[in-house]
């Protein structure tokens, strides 16, 4: 009995650390790839656009564990974002703090609101969950646009100083396309990992069915109040480098127009799967970009593809199978 | 002017804002019942129905009463086709993907308003002149009085529709559950078809009279879809009574905030309420617990 056991705990080992070598594998040919495609480009706005997906990337592969693998909605992400970018950049705009200072007092505020505000919001299930977040996110909106002395209200404000590793300053988009596709590197790989792991597969219980994950001992509560915070820091982290690269912030950014974006952008990718978020990410981020040719009419284009990727492929643009699979249908 | 002659000001246009949240609630409600999605969409059908008004009164010259009919048949034919081609196919698949396809409508039909009437706020004549009413203390515009009457008047039209007709009854059974209505013999994908139809009718009416008040422009619908949302939470998703309420209070909470307290936080105001007691009554004021956690989503 007890040999049993231990061979399946060694299996299990041995399980977890090809997880733990495929991961970091995967990370790391991200990484790579971003690195690549930057080999190929020259307008510094076109780097500017994928820096932005990457940034957008951080905080929907956090909104993808929350909702693809815990199952619970939030519309109030970009406010988190913003807890993010407003935190950093008031400390170090306006109150000369380090930028080091800046990221760490983003993190923890953001966590710390996270658990305050996840504690009562997680008890809510469905519609009455997505009102309660957004909710909270146009209350903190309501905060950027109202707190003048500090966040400079509607207008905003400015003078935020760049990042500096290593005694090199981020001045560029190129350096800055680097640094942000390696954070969001490093984020994919916790993140894979994450869903590995125990925790992982008792998000997917709990997404299944609340009270068959609590008759296996899962706290249900203290798990989704954990992936919440979690991917308010996703999101904050997102927001410090939004603050950092813009120089620049106002409200506007942050607002709920953003937070519902975010969840389109999971939802187009597809729920079920972290890289789905990922697609989701960069079809949204970067079709407005395309669609600028189009001028006034942009908006209604851009309403026209949403609607056909939900219609044609509801579960999402992830695992498209394109037409080499016609002849396995007929075995089913 | 005294405080209580302010109360009474506030109280005033409290209550028709709420009456317009209310309507928007309903709408979401008549939506939700028959098919469990809230329909992002909602505050678009208002936004339409007050630019197709404007349209048919300023560029067709039609007098305010056809143009209210002509815009509000229009926008409830757009519902029935919303359903029809964009919530039909698909509505098997998941409550979150539906509300995705919601969002994807609401921005189509946003960005359809821009592409013909641009970005330009338009505004309607009020129903009957603009003199004001002196009532106590405080003064009334007469649209306002139009507003609440239309509220009472859906109110009491809704209410008997369910109550006397046969296709009220039936919808309302399929409300409380789908499966056991079809096995009795009643057709429910008319019964989600006619409820498209009716909450973009309903939320076409609000467009209409809220139009010589507040405006329109074709990023106008999103704020009243929140605060309607806002509404039908705050009295229990489904519930038409709580409909009614839950508007009432947003549309009073707000007037004594943007009043007593500021503007700028007028907004936030009734949001913290909102959260307190969604936390103390998750399933909003007119909803049990226990019967709460019995509903699916």
């Amino acid at each position: 009995m007890n040999k049993g056991k231990s061979i399946h705990l060694n299996n299990n080992l041995g399980r977890r650390n090809s997880h733990l070598k495929r991961n970091y594998f995967k990370a790391l040919m991200v990484f790579i790839s971003a690195m690549v495609i930057l080999g190929f480009i020259r307008n510094p706005y076109y780097v500017g656009v994928l820096v932005f997906f990457g940034i957008n990337a951080i905080i929907t592969t956090g909104l993808s564990l929350l909702m693809g693998y815990a199952g619970q909605i939030s519309l109030g992400q970009a406010a988190f974002y913003g807890i993010g970018a407003y935190t950093s950049g008031v400390l170090t705009a306006k109150l000369g703090m380090p930028v080091w200072f800046g990221f760490l007092s983003a993190v923890l505020l953001t966590a710390l609101i996270a658990y305050i505000v996840g504690i009562p919001t997680l008890r809510l299930k469905g519609h009455y969950l997505a009102m309660a977040t957004l909710g909270l996110g146009e209350i903190v909106h309501i905060v950027f646009n109202e707190l003048l002395s500090l966040t400079g209200g509607p207008s905003g404000f400015g003078n935020i100083p760049l990042i500096k590793i290593f005694g090199i300053e981020l001045n560029n988009d190129f350096l800055y396309y680097i640094f942000v596709w390696a954070v969001f590197s490093f984020i994919l790989f916790i993140s894979l990992n994450l869903i590995d792991s125990r925790i992982g597969r008792a998000l997917r219980a709990i997404h299944k069915s609340e009270t068959t994950a609590a008759t296996l001992g899962i706290n249900i509560s203290k798990l989704k109040l954990q992936i919440f915070i979690l991917s308010a820091v996703y999101a904050s982290i997102a927001g410090f480098l939004y603050a950092h690269y813009v120089t620049f912030l106002s409200p506007g950014t942050f607002g709920l127009h953003f937070s519902v974006l975010l969840v389109t952008m999971v939802a187009v990718g597809g729920m079920e799967n972290i890289w789905g978020a990922f697609i989701g990410t960069g079809v949204l981020t970067l079709l407005p970009e395309y669609l600028r040719i189009f001028k006034d009419y942009d908006i209604l284009i851009y309403g026209i593809i949403l609607m056909s990727i939900m219609l044609f492929r509801p579960e999402g643009l992830y695992g498209i199978k394109i037409p080499l699979k016609i002849g396995k249908k007929k075995e089913q | 002017m005294t405080l209580f002659d302010q109360f009474l000001q506030y109280t005033l246009s409290g209550i028709t804002i709420g009456s317009i949240y209310a309507m928007v609630a309903l709408g979401f409600n008549i939506i939700y019942n028959s098919t469990g999605i809230i329909n992002f969409a909602q505050g678009e059908f208002l936004m339409l129905g007050g630019m197709l008004a404007v349209y048919f009164h300023n560029n067709l010259h039609l007098n305010l009463l056809l143009s209210g009919i002509f815009a509000v048949i229009i926008v409830t034919i757009i519902g029935i086709l919303f359903h029809r081609f964009a919530i039909k196919p698909v509505q098997d698949q998941s409550i979150i993907t539906l509300i995705i396809i919601t969002i994807a409508g609401s921005i189509l039909f946003k960005g359809a308003a821009m592409f013909i009437w641009g970005k330009d706020s338009y505004i309607l004549p009020s129903f009957s002149g603009d003199t004001p009413i002196a009532f106590f203390g405080a003064t009334i515009q007469p649209q306002m009085l139009w507003v609440m009457g239309f509220l009472i008047m859906i109110v009491l039209g809704l209410g008997a529709f369910y109550r006397f007709t046969i296709t009220g009854k039936a919808m309302q059974a399929c409300s409380y559950n789908r499966n056991a209505a079809r096995i009795v013999g009643i057709n429910v994908n008319q019964m989600v078809l006619l409820s498209f139809a009716l909450s973009a009718c309903i939320g076409a009416i609000a467009g209409v009279i809220v139009t010589p008040i507040t405006l329109v422009d074709y990023d106008r619908g999103s704020l009243l879809g929140l605060k309607g949302f806002g509404s039908a939470i705050l009295g229990g998703l489904g519930k038409m009574e709580g409909a009614i309420a839950g508007g009432l209070i947003i549309g009073l909470l707000e007037a004594y905030a943007a009043g007593f307290v500021s503007s700028g936080y007028k907004d936030a105001v009734a949001l913290v309420i909102l959260l307190i007691v969604l936390f103390y009554r998750p399933g909003g004021i007119l909803v049990k617990k226990q019967e709460h956690l019995l509903k699916k989503f």
